[in-house]
């Protein structure tokens, strides 16, 4: 063994490092979880979106399990997955909107004109509670069980798939968990 | 005609990097002086050829010129001036032209100030850096060059984002960069060594002022970053453990652990290994920084342009810098002569305990940065690293590494007996336990967290004390310390002085606004009146206001306390007119022991609003702690001793000859 074998060791674990980094530039950086899973959903208190002196927060969450769906009008993906939120909620899921950096009347003119899936919907116009919830773009949707614990979050637009096998398994796991 | 020429300018740059980075190493290894003699006007025509670029670039934002598509992109006519110019760095072409006009500053620095060296190592450090300039000029000219033109022009430009409107990030990223590329002289310095294979003493004290000065720099650059995001984010936080605030964090860890044992090498050669690894360390992983923020590999609430392509480039730099720079430590490692032996206890075992913590918590931060990437990459499920994994390593290893603070500089070097130590540092350890026991006791601040962090704080400052006191009392008291202070060495003593009275002040900051600032979160109509922790908030109303480029919903707010106006506080939700992002300003009346900050929710209809109100206590340490450690560095570097040997050559006498010595085993 050459003499500086020895000291090979820092160079080796940057090559291990650099083929880590490698392989990151082909990952789509969306796919990494959210830190808040397993945790307590982040406290919040927001105005409602059609009711502006009426408040929602996290205690509108206990006792069932819920999706928190966070969704703007200027997002396109958004508008393809409405469709696939009003299904959900045909199937008795309960959903929630965080609407994220958006305006009133847009907001409530698209749940006239697409339906609206929603039990009720939280207006976040500076996206503060976006910020506590680590949301980094729309759609996002959470999935909250009966105590209010965060168990999964779907980045993207939900598609039919995800609905037959993430989200309503989930639901109906979570429903059955006490 | 401007941009063209700047883009010229930046070819020409690059053309003498690759020049500088050949000739003068070439010539200092087969001992050709002209050769030699190149590596210093190379320097200065760079610096020429990018300052010219870099004012072609100011020159168009400040004139709006928008047929410039990066101009175009973050320029406006209506942002104020300030604003204009710090626009240039404001997104991701400008803010690497930034990044090597620095660079090239850095060069010149390098090339005026070190007439007292030999010329030889001189020629190798600016070839070092002349081989990372290329690297990031080429980055620049062929995959993002900010003088692209569009056609046809635009009438207005898509104007700065507006976070970035705002003092604090207008000098936040030259300060960081600064730090960043200042860790390359000492980087430079490191594989000049090892290319002479002579590490010597001297290698160290050259390289101590550069270290210091890039990690001040550095220091300022994130204090202004957390200051920035305290007040401009709307909620409150200093410090996120964000991908980007971990990457600038970690050069500034590792550049702490660099700076002591380059003391360590310079006063008694020893740990020269260590050192050298921790110089090419500290400068790599800035230059991860730059790959973790341009690649897109992380995400961030810094989300900066970020482009595949991009981060292959970066990558394939990072194996040639960091790579080819470890593999020759490898090479010449085994040739490193060991240094000066030292005692199990001796102040050399303790800067090692804190150099080794130091690299463990860099490390630590390095794998909670990339842990998710890590699972990812390997299928390993899902991780969360969020704030409490960071905090709770922080909680576990900073303790620690102040105790060792504390007693290091009481300690002797080489050898030091353990019972003497002991009784030097009785009377602090007395002062700081029983400060502990009392904040901790109920009737107090009442917990073991803020006990413990005065307990440790007062630590560092009794021993502090006790160390100036000893080294005051050698030299004939109190009268003797601005003799003592502009004495060989004596700046670096205060330097650190200064420095280490700065972590206990951070310290302090940290524990108390984390343990005991209260938050409030509520709707209030006109007139109405809220208490927060003793303080009285009466809410008057919003008005709208108009900036520059910006309208406005002004709140106004009327702190008192028992009766007493404290402070009329105006938050503001600020839309801009081009970007139309909603912004929020907070209201907040600073003293060194509070803050009370104020931030403006959702109008709530009739008047009303919703209001974000905070009690904040001693946060302003935090950065106060910051700006002290900065302020040590500069005073360390300002060290009369590292201007010795300039003096002496000035006044004619004869210096240790130039070394060529191009074998490796010293």
């Amino acid at each position: 063994m050459p003499a500086f074998a020895r000291y090979l060791a820092p160079l080796l674990a940057f090559l291990a490092l650099a083929a880590l980094l490698y392989k990151g530039l082909d990952i789509d950086p969306r796919t990494i979880p959210s830190p808040l899973i397993d945790k307590p959903a982040p406290a919040f208190k927001l105005p409602e979106l059609k009711h502006p002196d009426k408040f929602i927060s996290n205690a509108d969450f206990q006792g069932k399990v819920t999706l928190l769906n966070v969704w703007a009008t200027w997002c396109v993906a958004c508008r393809q997955e409405h469709q696939n939120l009003v299904l959900l909620r045909q199937k008795g899921v309960d959903i929630y909107g965080l609407n994220y950096k958006d305006k009133r009347p847009a907001a409530e003119q698209w749940l006239q004109q697409f339906g609206n899936p929603y039990i009720v919907n939280a207006f976040d116009a500076d996206g503060r509670v976006g910020i506590d919830w680590g949301v980094y773009g729309t759609p996002e949707t959470f999935v909250i069980d009966k105590h209010g614990i965060i168990r999964h979050k779907h980045i993207g637009p939900i598609t039919l798939n995800a609905i037959e096998n993430e989200i309503l398994p989930l639901v109906k796991k979570l429903r059955e968990a006490n | 005609m401007i941009p063209e020429l700047g883009h010229f300018a930046l070819i020409l740059a690059l053309c003498l990097a690759v020049v500088q980075a050949i000739f003068p190493l070439v010539g200092s290894l087969n001992r050709t002086p002209s050769w030699v003699a190149m590596a210093r006007p190379l320097a200065y025509g760079q610096f020429v050829f990018l300052a010219f670029a870099f004012a072609a670039l100011v020159h168009a934002f400040l004139t709006d010129d928008f047929s410039v598509m990066y101009v175009a992109q973050n320029g406006n006519t209506d942002l104020p001036t300030i604003y204009k110019v710090s626009a240039v760095w404001g997104a991701h072409e400008g803010s690497l032209l930034l990044w090597v006009f620095i660079l090239s500053a850095w060069m010149i620095a390098v090339a005026a100030f070190t007439r007292s060296l030999p010329d030889v190592m001189v020629a190798r450090v600016l070839s070092v850096m002349g081989m990372i300039s290329i690297g990031f000029l080429s980055f620049l000219l062929f995959t993002s060059n900010p003088f692209e033109r569009i056609f046809p022009a635009p009438l207005q430009g898509g104007e700065l984002n507006p976070l970035l409107q705002d003092f604090g990030l207008a000098v936040h990223p030259p300060m960081l960069y600064m730090g960043y590329v200042g860790m390359s002289v000492a980087f430079s310095f490191a594989i000049a060594a090892l290319i002479g294979g002579k590490l010597d003493n001297a290698w160290a004290r050259w390289s101590r002022p550069w270290t210091l000065i890039a990690w001040m720099f550095l220091s300022i650059g994130i204090v202004l970053g957390s200051w920035w995001a305290y007040y401009e984010l709307g909620w409150g936080g200093w410090w996120f453990w964000d991908p980007v605030e971990n990457a600038s964090f970690m050069p500034w860890l590792a550049g702490t652990a660099l700076i002591h044992s380059l003391a360590v090498t310079e006063k008694r050669g020893a740990f020269k290994r260590w050192t050298v690894l921790l110089a090419l360390l500290a400068f790599s992983l800035s230059l991860m920084g730059t790959f973790l923020v341009r690649s897109g590999v992380l995400t961030s609430v810094h989300a900066f342009a970020s482009d595949p392509a991009r981060g292959m480039f970066i990558l394939m730099f990072l194996m040639i810098v960091i790579g080819g720079s470890l593999f020759l430590y490898a090479l010449r490692a085994p040739g490193i002569s060991r240094g000066g032996g030292f005692g199990i206890l001796s102040r050399e075992t303790l800067l090692l305990g804190n150099n080794l913590l130091l690299i463990v918590i860099t490390s630590l931060v390095l794998l909670g940065t990339l842990a998710p990437l890590l699972y990812d990459a390997f299928d390993w499920g899902k991780i969360s690293v969020g704030f409490p994994w960071f905090n709770s390593m922080f909680v576990t290893f900073t303790p620690l590494m102040i105790l060792l603070m504390g007693a290091a500089p009481l300690t002797r070097w080489k050898h030091q007996d353990g019972a003497e130590l002991l009784r030097q540092l009785r009377i602090a350890l007395l002062i700081s336990v029983a400060a502990g026991v009392i904040v901790a006791l109920p009737f107090a601040a009442g917990t073991w967290a803020a006990g413990l962090a005065v307990g440790l704080s007062m630590w560092l400052l009794t021993t502090l004390l006790t160390s100036a006191w000893r080294r005051l009392h050698h030299r004939g008291g109190l009268k003797a310390l601005a003799a003592d202070f502009s004495s060989r060495g004596g700046r670096s003593y205060y330097g650190m002085w200064f420095a280490h009275l700065g972590v206990a002040v951070f310290t302090i900051g940290v524990t108390f606004v984390s343990q005991f600032d209260v938050q409030k979160d509520v709707r209030m109509s006109p007139a109405q009146e809220v208490v927060v922790n003793g303080y009285n908030f009466r809410f008057d109303g919003v008005k709208p206001h108009q900036g520059p480029n910006y309208v406005a919903q002004r709140g106004t707010i009327r702190v008192s306390r028992d009766g007493r106006e404290v402070a009329v506080l105006h938050p503001e939700k600020r839309t801009y007119k081009v970007q139309t992002k909603p912004m929020t300003e907070a209201g907040i009346d600073a003293t060194l022991f509070r803050d009370i900050y104020v931030s403006l929710g959702e109008p709530l209809g009739g008047g009303d609003w919703a209001l974000r109100l905070y009690y904040k206590p001693m946060v302003r340490w935090i950065w106060l702690g910051g700006l002290l450690m900065a302020f040590g560095g500069l005073l360390a570097a300002s060290d009369p001793r590292y201007r010795l040997r300039m003096l002496a050559k000035l006044s004619g006498k004869p210096m240790p000859s130039d070394t060529l010595t191009a074998g490796g085993q010293a």
